[in-house]
């Protein structure tokens, strides 16, 4: 299963990165948010992946025992993913704003802040 | 629990909870955030004077202990920044009394500029590393808005660039706590200092700590990663551009040099030798597109770029005095930009430009702003006694103790570099004559109050910056203090797992 994994999140990142090459500014988006899903898998893969063992004290002990799947990592990736959430969406707000405000979607043409016009 | 490590994150929240709640009232939001600011300052000082007393302090918020809960520390380092973060606030905030207009005022500047303040003191006061990675994402998403409120063609542009880089560099960041997380089993940062200076530490340390100098990189804006901010921090209003330049890519080198002190010192020929060569890098590249710039803030966004070299050059040397002349240097940066940064910001008001061409004549129109800017001016170039000199000359001598003499000519040239930037706004800016073809339409007059409150906050900088200058033997002291306390964390290790 790590394996498998393992190259999903590589996908996602090729993905991610490529799509943030193209100039149009909707793929740069969704590239944006597919490197933020491919952090979030990577912390999943790494509080390893254990079936069926949640990660509960039985009664009887003070401590887990036998194979289980760390929890902390789940946490820290709904966090993360919270986040991700909110900063999409101001994204996504974002880039419907510059396509109105310029009428274009390429990112190419979104450079009068880098040159001085007379 | 030391309350005063909560105050500096707390207080601004709650200003920007009441100011939203006085969404209607938006002319009292102006008042209630300076107010707001000043509280901050007060609590963030007497933090500084907790720890000068008494040592490092840390909090464990929800009462879980240690490595498990959420840990706020407080050493002289984050202490001292939590300040500057403090004084800048109050300064914006008197600034944006005059320079922020009522639509941006209306549409929720001050309760985002208050969620600024509060991600930045929580970025600096965190002990844990995903809590920093969840507080730059607080000031990230406020910086956001900020840049982009106001929906200016050249604003939203920027935008986009500052967006997407910074967004890939939280990426970056998250995946390599998730690695280092799976690696130790840990995230705060005093156990994991603890642990990887007690047992050998994993073999993948040294390439985590490339990917945290990555992600940094990208939010301190270091050559080759900076692009976005010279297309970007000159593109909001003054106020947003003001504070920006003070703590936004200051946050960045502060987490810099805390994982670098603390964390990855493993192998310090390989990770200090590239930090040393990006400092050389970052320092020239940046100098070096100031001066091919024309335009007032867009100079000061290429040499914001070059000054940060400074600082992570005393990080790449890593040695006491250099260390404390990169915190002493932090703080003359984070003072001297900010006001730099507001004076251009009042010209571009005044003038309805700030290209330097149709720019002239201000010496004699505005001697009031042409002072403060001589004096910052010489400051950053690090002409004695002003407060960049100092911190310049330690940097200097740790270098040629380290017999890095690269990295001091570098810093030399740099130096004369900058003089030489800088006087080209004052020759272009202050002394020329004005051009008589300039087709300036001047924005309406500031009323007498409005022109106390952009001219106040530049003179209390400006007051700082001489005064750092010519007693810099506390601050360097303080430099100093805070520099062993960073190359020896035994204290802060103690503190934060005894608490």
């Amino acid at each position: 299963m790590e394996t498998v994994l393992a190259f999903v999140v590589g996908g996602l990142y090729a993905a991610g990165l490529f799509l943030m090459m193209r100039r149009s500014i909707v793929k740069l988006i969704i590239g944006l948010s597919l490197l933020g899903h491919a952090a979030n898998l990577l912390i999943f893969t790494m509080g390893r992946l254990t079936r069926e063992y949640p990660a509960i004290i039985p009664h009887d002990s003070n401590q887990l025992t036998g194979p289980f799947a760390d929890p902390l990592p789940q946490a820290l990736i709904l966090t993360a993913i919270v986040i991700g959430f909110g900063v999409q969406a101001f994204a996504v707000v974002l880039i419907k704003r510059v396509y109105q405000t310029l009428g274009t979607d390429d990112i190419d043409r979104m450079r009068t802040p880098d040159y001085e016009s007379n | 629990m030391n309350i005063f490590l909560l105050l500096p994150i707390v207080i601004p929240f709650l200003t920007a909870i009441f100011s939203l709640l006085l969404w209607n009232r938006w002319q009292w939001q102006r008042w209630l955030s300076v107010i707001g600011a000043t509280l901050l300052l007060a609590a963030a000082s007497e933090l500084l004077v907790i720890v000068w007393r008494d040592g490092i302090q840390a909090a464990q918020v929800g009462n879980w202990p240690a490595p498990y809960g959420i840990t706020l520390v407080a050493d002289l380092f984050s202490a001292t920044l939590a300040v500057l973060t403090g004084l800048i606030g109050l300064v914006v905030a008197v600034y944006s009394l005059a320079n922020i207009d009522d639509q941006r005022a209306q549409f929720g500047y001050y309760p985002l500029l208050h969620i600024l303040l509060m991600g930045l003191s929580g970025a600096f006061l965190t002990g844990d590393l995903f809590n920093l990675f969840v507080w730059f994402e607080v000031l990230l998403i406020a910086s956001f808005v900020l840049l982009a409120l106001g929906g200016e063609p050249a604003q939203v542009q920027g935008a986009i660039k500052y967006v997407t880089l910074n967004l890939m560099a939280s990426a970056l960041f998250l995946a390599a706590v998730g690695i280092l997380y799976g690696l130790v089993g840990t995230l705060n940062m005093a156990d994991l200092a603890r642990q990887f200076r007690t047992s050998a530490p994993p073999g993948l340390v040294t390439t985590l700590g490339i990917l945290f100098l990555v992600a940094f990189g990208i939010k301190a804006a270091v050559v080759p990663l900076h692009f976005w901010l010279p297309s970007s921090y000159h593109t909001p209003p003054a106020p947003v551009s003001a504070i920006f330049a003070g703590l936004l890519t200051k946050v960045g080198v502060y987490a810099l040099i805390r994982v670098f002190t603390l964390l990855f010192i493993q192998d310090i020929g390989y990770t200090h030798s590239i930090i040393l060569i990006i400092a050389g890098l970052t320092m020239t590249v940046g100098i070096l597109g100031a001066i091919a710039q024309n335009e007032f803030r867009r100079i000061l966004s290429f040499n914001l770029v070059s000054h940060i070299g400074y600082i992570i050059m005393g990080l790449g040397l890593f040695t006491p005095v250099a260390l404390a002349g990169a915190i002493f240097y932090l703080i003359h940066d984070i003072i001297v930009k900010t006001n730099l940064f507001m004076i251009g910001g009042s010209i571009q008001r005044l003038q309805g430009t700030g290209k330097l061409r149709k720019l002239g004549g201000l010496y004699v129109a505005y001697p009031s702003l042409a002072l403060p800017f001589l004096i910052a001016a010489f400051s950053l170039a690090g002409v004695p006694p002003l407060s960049g000199f100092w911190p310049k000359l330690a940097l200097l001598q740790a270098g040629l103790e380290m017999r890095q003499y690269a990295i001091v000519i570098i810093a030399l040239a740099v130096s004369l570099l900058t003089l030489l930037s800088m006087m080209r706004i004052w020759q272009e800016v202050f002394l020329k004559d004005r051009p008589d073809d300039s087709e300036v339409k001047i924005a309406s007059p500031l009323s007498a109050s409005q022109w106390t409150a952009s001219l106040l906050p530049i003179l209390i900088l400006v007051a700082i910056t001489v005064i750092i200058g010519l007693a810099a033997e506390p601050v360097f002291k303080l430099s100093m203090l805070t520099a062993e306390q960073l190359l020896d964390p035994t204290d802060y290790i103690q503190t934060v797992l005894n608490n």
